[in-house]
C-alpha cells in the first residue's frame, strides 16, 4: 500500500476529480446544456440535425405498453443495441449480435429470450439505469459493424474511441477495447483495455488494463502498440464539431469506426472520466491550461482547431 | 473565461465563522451558557429557620427577604412549611415572605431556602432620587454631646465617607471621651447610633442587615451595617471596624428600619440562618436566567421539551454533513447514496453502535437475499422498491420481536432506521452486485458504514451534542467549512493511490529511455 505525493501528481499535470468538477465541468459546461448529452436520444437527434454521423436509430420505446409490441418491431433486425436514453457509465446497454431460432445472442455469446429483452426494457423505462432513477426511454439503434482494422483487438464488443474535447480542441484520446473481463463493455473500471492515442497521429502510446500497463490484448494476445487509427483527422473533426453542436466546453466524445459508414458518434459525456490520463501516461492539466490561455476565437472552425491541436499536442 | 474573484467568497466564509463564534461567545458571556456540559457553578444555599410558639390562633409570620442583594443573584427560592400558606409580597423595593395559617398551636418551625450565585461584580447602589436625611431628636444632654462629636468629626473630615470614618473612630476609641461615652450609654447599638448621628449631620444614612457567608455554618445571625449616601451612591460601612465597602462574602438580607421577623399569633419567635456552599450544573443556572436576554431568542431552550429533543438531533445533522463532505471530497471514499450515512448515524444514536451495526447489516443482507428472488418476478421498478419497503418493515419488526423475546429491550429501537432509505440501499446494492460484482458492494457498503460510524462517533460525543444544541449558531461554522471544502480542487486522498501505478510506470519508462540513450 503506497501513495504518491500530491506534488508529484501536480508536476505530472494530473487532473484530479475535484479540479475537474469545479474548474472545468463547473466552469465551462452550463447546466442547461446537460440534458443534450445526458439524454442520448436528444444527442442523436441533434447530431442528425448537425449532420454528424451517428448509428441509425431504429425505434424508441417511450411507454410501458409499447414493450408488448417490440417483437414485431424487432422482427427484421438481426443485430441491434438496446440503450437507456439517460443511462450513465455504460449501464443498461444490451447488444444483440444475432439470432438463433427464437433466441437472441448477446455480444458475449450468451443466449437470451425476448422476455429477457422485455424485462430489460421495462427496467430501463422505470429508471433503473438513469441518473437519480428518473423514468427513462429505450433507444434501439443499429449495431456497429466495426472496422477490420480492429480485428483481434476487441473481444465481444465494439472498440470505441474516447476523445476529450475542451473548448472545441481535442486534447487527449484513447481507444477502449472490450475484454472478456469487462463483459463486452468499454469501461475501463470494468476491465476494458485503454490504449492512449497520440493526438497528432492516432497511434498507440501505451495501454493499460485495471490501471496496469499491458502489451498484448489479454484475450486475443495481439500486440497493442501496433494500433494506428485510420482516418484519424476525420475522427478528431467529428469530435471537435460536437463542441459547436452542444456548446459544452468540456466533453468526452465516444466515437466508433464502422466498417461501412466510417466514424460514428456514439454518445457524449459531460463528465468524462479521468482514466484517460492513465491510458496516456500523462496528465490533462497542462493541455487544458494551454487551451485556456489561448485568445478567445483564436481558431474559428473545427478544422483550424483540430490542426492546431494536432500540432501542439504532438509527441514527436 | 475570466476567473471570478474569490474575495467575496472568502469574506462570506470568514463572516460566517466570525458570526458563529461571536454569537456563541456573546451568549456564553451574557447568558453564562457553559461551553462544557459538565461545568459546575458554585452557589450559596441559605436556609432561614423560624421557630416560634403558636398561641392556638390564626398565625401570620412575616420574614424580610433579600431583594437584589448587591454582588449576588437569586437562583432559586422556596419555602418549606407544611400546612402553611406562603406568599412573597413586594412593596416598593422590599420583599417580605408571609406564612399564614388559620390555626396553629405548639412549637412551629418554618423554613425559607434560597440559592444565591456569588462572584458577581457589585455595581454601585444608586437610588432613583437622592434620599433626604431623617430628622433626629435627642434628649437635652445627648443633643449637646452629639453636636460636639459631630463638630469634632466634621473638622477632621471632608466627605461623607471620611466623616463616617471619623465618627466611628471617635465612638470606638478605647478610651472614649465624655461625649462619646454619654452617647454610647444612651444608644448602645453602634450602628443605630452612627446612623442617627450621620442623619443629624445632614448625611443620609440607613442600616442594612447583612449575612456573612461561611461554608457549612449554622445558627448564623445577621450583622448590622450602615449604608451612607455620598451624594451619588450608598456606601456600606462596618460600624464596628470602620471598614468601607461591601465585603465579598456579605449578603445584604434586608434594609431599613423594618423588622426582620414579625410573628402575629405566636410568641418566643427566633430566627437562625445556616448555609452551605454547593455546586449546581452551570447549564441549569443559565437556563434559569435566560428570560430577559436578547440572545435567549436564538436558543431553543424555550421550546417545549418534545421539540427540544427533535432539535437536538436536527442540530447534529450539519456535523454529519460535514463528515460526509470531508470523506467524499478530501478522502474520496465511495459511499452508496450521498447522505445515507448521516441517516444511519442518526439511527445509531438511538440504537447504540454495536446493535445498530448488527441490525443494519443483517437487515440489508436479508433484504439482498429477498431482492434476488424479486428480480426473477420481473416487477416494475417502483413496485419493486415498494415491495422492498414493505419487506424491510417486516424484517425490522421481526428483529425487534426476536430481540424482545431474547430480553433485549434495545431491539425495539431499530425502528428508528430510515426504512425507505434502507429499501433503496438494498435495491442499489443488488444492482451493483449484478453489474459490478460483490466486491463493489463491499467497497461501497463498507464506505457508507465507515462514514456512518465516523459521523456517529462525533455526534455521540457529549460535548458536541451540548455545543450544537446550546449554541446552534456554531452550525454556521460548519456551514463555512463545508463551503470551503466545496472550493477544494486539490487531489483526493484516493487519487494519490489511483494514479500511483501510472506515475511509477511512466517514471520507469522514462528511465529506460534514458538508459538506452
Amino acid at each position: 500500500m503506497r501513495w504518491v505525493s500530491p506534488w508529484r501528481l501536480q508536476r505530472m499535470g494530473i487532473l484530479g476529480m475535484n479540479c475537474r468538477n469545479r474548474d472545468f465541468i463547473g466552469s465551462y459546461n452550463s447546466r442547461h446544456l446537460f440534458p443534450l448529452v445526458d439524454d442520448k436520444l436528444k444527442t442523436k437527434l441533434l447530431a442528425e440535425e448537425y449532420e454528424l454521423a451517428t448509428p441509425r436509430l431504429f425505434f424508441v420505446v417511450r411507454e410501458q405498453h409499447e414493450i408488448a409490441q417490440i417483437e414485431k418491431k424487432l422482427a427484421g433486425l438481426d443485430g441491434f443495441a438496446v440503450k437507456p436514453a439517460k443511462g450513465s457509465g455504460g449501464k443498461g446497454i444490451l447488444v444483440i449480435i444475432g439470432r438463433r431460432e427464437d433466441k437472441f445472442i448477446k455480444s458475449s455469446g450468451v443466449e437470451i429470450t425476448i422476455e429477457d429483452i422485455r424485462r430489460h426494457m421495462s427496467n430501463t423505462l422505470a429508471g433503473l439505469y438513469s441518473l437519480g432513477g428518473k423514468s427513462d426511454m429505450v433507444i434501439v439503434e443499429d449495431l456497429i459493424q466495426f472496422d477490420d482494422s480492429f480485428d483481434g483487438y476487441s473481444y465481444e464488443g465494439v472498440p470505441d474511441i474516447r476523445i476529450i474535447v475542451f473548448k472545441g480542441y481535442p486534447v487527449m484520446a484513447m481507444l477502449r477495447l472490450a475484454t472478456h473481463a469487462s463483459d463486452g463493455k468499454a469501461n475501463l473500471h470494468q476491465g476494458a483495455v485503454g490504449v492512449g492515442l497520440d493526438i497528432a497521429t492516432g497511434r498507440a502510446l501505451r495501454a493499460v488494463q485495471f490501471s496496469k500497463p499491458v502489451v498484448l490484448h489479454p484475450d486475443t494476445l495481439r500486440p497493442l502498440n501496433e494500433i494506428a487509427i485510420a482516418n484519424w483527422r476525420d475522427m478528431l473533426l467529428l469530435a471537435s464539431r460536437c463542441f459547436d453542436m452542444t456548446g459544452l466546453g468540456y466533453i468526452g466524445t465516444d466515437i466508433v469506426l464502422d466498417k461501412v459508414r466510417g466514424a460514428q458518434l456514439l454518445e457524449l459525456n459531460a463528465r468524462p472520466g479521468l482514466s484517460i490520463q492513465v491510458a496516456n501516461g500523462r496528465g490533462l492539466l497542462p493541455r487544458l491550461r494551454h487551451i485556456e490561455s489561448l485568445k478567445p476565437r483564436a481558431h474559428r472552425t473545427p478544422e483550424q482547431r483540430v490542426d492546431y491541436a494536432m500540432q501542439t499536442f504532438s509527441l514527436d | 473565461m475570466k476567473k471570478p474573484s474569490r474575495a467575496p467568497f472568502y469574506s462570506i466564509v470568514i463572516g460566517l465563522i466570525l458570526l458563529g463564534l461571536g454569537t456563541a461567545w456573546l451568549r456564553h458571556t451574557t447568558m453564562e451558557i457553559p461551553f462544557f456540559s459538565g461545568e459546575q457553578r458554585p452557589v450559596w444555599l441559605i436556609e432561614a429557620r423560624v421557630d416560634f410558639f403558636a398561641n392556638n390562633e390564626a398565625v401570620v409570620a412575616k420574614l424580610a427577604l433579600p431583594s437584589d442583594p448587591p454582588g449576588f443573584r437569586t437562583f432559586t427560592e422556596q419555602a418549606a412549611s407544611p400546612g402553611y400558606g406562603w406568599a412573597v409580597i413586594e412593596n416598593n423595593g422590599t420583599r417580605r415572605g408571609e406564612w399564614t395559617k388559620r390555626n396553629a398551636s405548639g412549637p412551629q418551625t418554618l423554613y425559607y431556602k434560597a440559592q444565591f450565585v456569588g462572584e458577581i461584580d457589585a455595581g454601585p447602589v444608586v437610588p432613583e432620587e437622592p434620599p433626604v436625611p431623617q430628622e433626629v431628636i435627642w434628649d437635652g444632654p445627648q443633643a449637646t454631646a452629639a453636636g460636639q462629636i459631630l463638630a469634632m468629626a466634621l473638622s477632621t473630615s471632608s466627605t461623607p465617607q471620611s466623616m463616617t470614618r471619623e465618627l466611628i473612630k471617635l465612638l470606638q476609641n478605647p478610651s472614649p471621651d465624655q461625649n462619646a461615652s454619654l452617647m454610647l450609654t444612651a444608644e448602645p447599638n453602634m450602628a443605630t447610633l452612627l446612623e442617627k448621628l450621620l442623619n443629624q449631620a445632614g448625611i443620609p444614612a440607613r442600616s442594612a442587615m447583612g449575612l456573612y457567608l461561611e461554608d457549612a455554618r449554622r445558627h448564623q445571625s445577621l450583622t448590622q451595617m450602615v449604608e451612607v449616601f455620598d451624594g451619588y451612591e450608598w456606601v456600606v460601612f462596618n460600624p464596628l471596624t470602620g471598614q468601607e465597602g461591601l465585603p465579598d462574602n456579605l449578603l445584604i438580607w434586608h434594609r431599613g428600619d423594618q423588622s426582620l421577623l414579625d410573628v402575629i399569633g405566636g410568641s418566643r419567635s427566633r430566627i437562625s440562618f445556616s448555609m452551605i456552599y454547593q455546586t449546581v450544573p452551570a447549564l441549569e443556572l443559565a437556563r434559569a436566567q435566560s428570560v430577559d436576554s436578547v440572545f435567549s431568542v436564538i436558543g431553543v431552550q424555550r421550546l417545549p421539551i418534545e421539540e427540544q429533543g427533535m432539535f437536538k438531533l436536527l442540530f447534529l445533522l450539519p456535523l454529519g454533513a460535514l463528515v460526509v463532505v470531508f470523506m467524499r471530497v478530501i478522502v474520496g471514499l465511495k459511499t452508496s447514496g450521498t447522505f445515507m450515512p448521516i441517516l444511519i448515524a442518526l439511527a445509531f444514536l438511538q440504537t447504540s453502535l454495536g446493535l445498530g451495526l448488527f441490525s443494519f447489516v443483517s437487515v440489508v443482507a436479508f433484504g439482498l437475499v429477498l431482492r434476488t428472488y424479486l428480480s426473477r418476478l420481473n416487477l416494475l421498478l417502483v413496485a419493486r422498491i415498494a415491495t422492498l419497503v414493505v419487506l424491510v418493515i417486516f424484517i425490522i419488526s421481526m428483529l425487534s420481536l426476536v430481540g424482545y423475546q431474547m430480553g433485549l429491550n434495545t431491539g425495539m429501537t431499530i425502528t428508528f432506521f430510515p426504512m425507505i432509505i434502507i429499501a433503496w440501499t438494498i435495491e442499489r446494492m443488488s444492482i451493483l452486485w449484478e453489474e459490478e460484482g460483490p466486491k463493489q458492494v463491499l467497497v461501497q457498503g463498507g464506505g457508507s458504514l465507515l462514514v456512518a460510524v465516523m459521523a456517529y462517533s462525533l455526534m455521540q460525543l457529549q460535548f458536541i451534542g451540548h455545543l450544537t444544541f446550546n449554541f446552534p449558531e456554531l452550525n454556521l461554522v460548519f456551514l463555512a467549512l463545508i463551503m470551503l471544502m466545496g472550493q477544494y480542487t486539490g487531489y483526493k486522498l484516493s487519487e494519490l493511490r489511483r494514479f500511483r501505478a501510472m506515475i511509477d510506470d511512466v517514471q520507469q519508462d522514462l528511465q529506460k529511455a534514458g538508459d538506452s540513450k
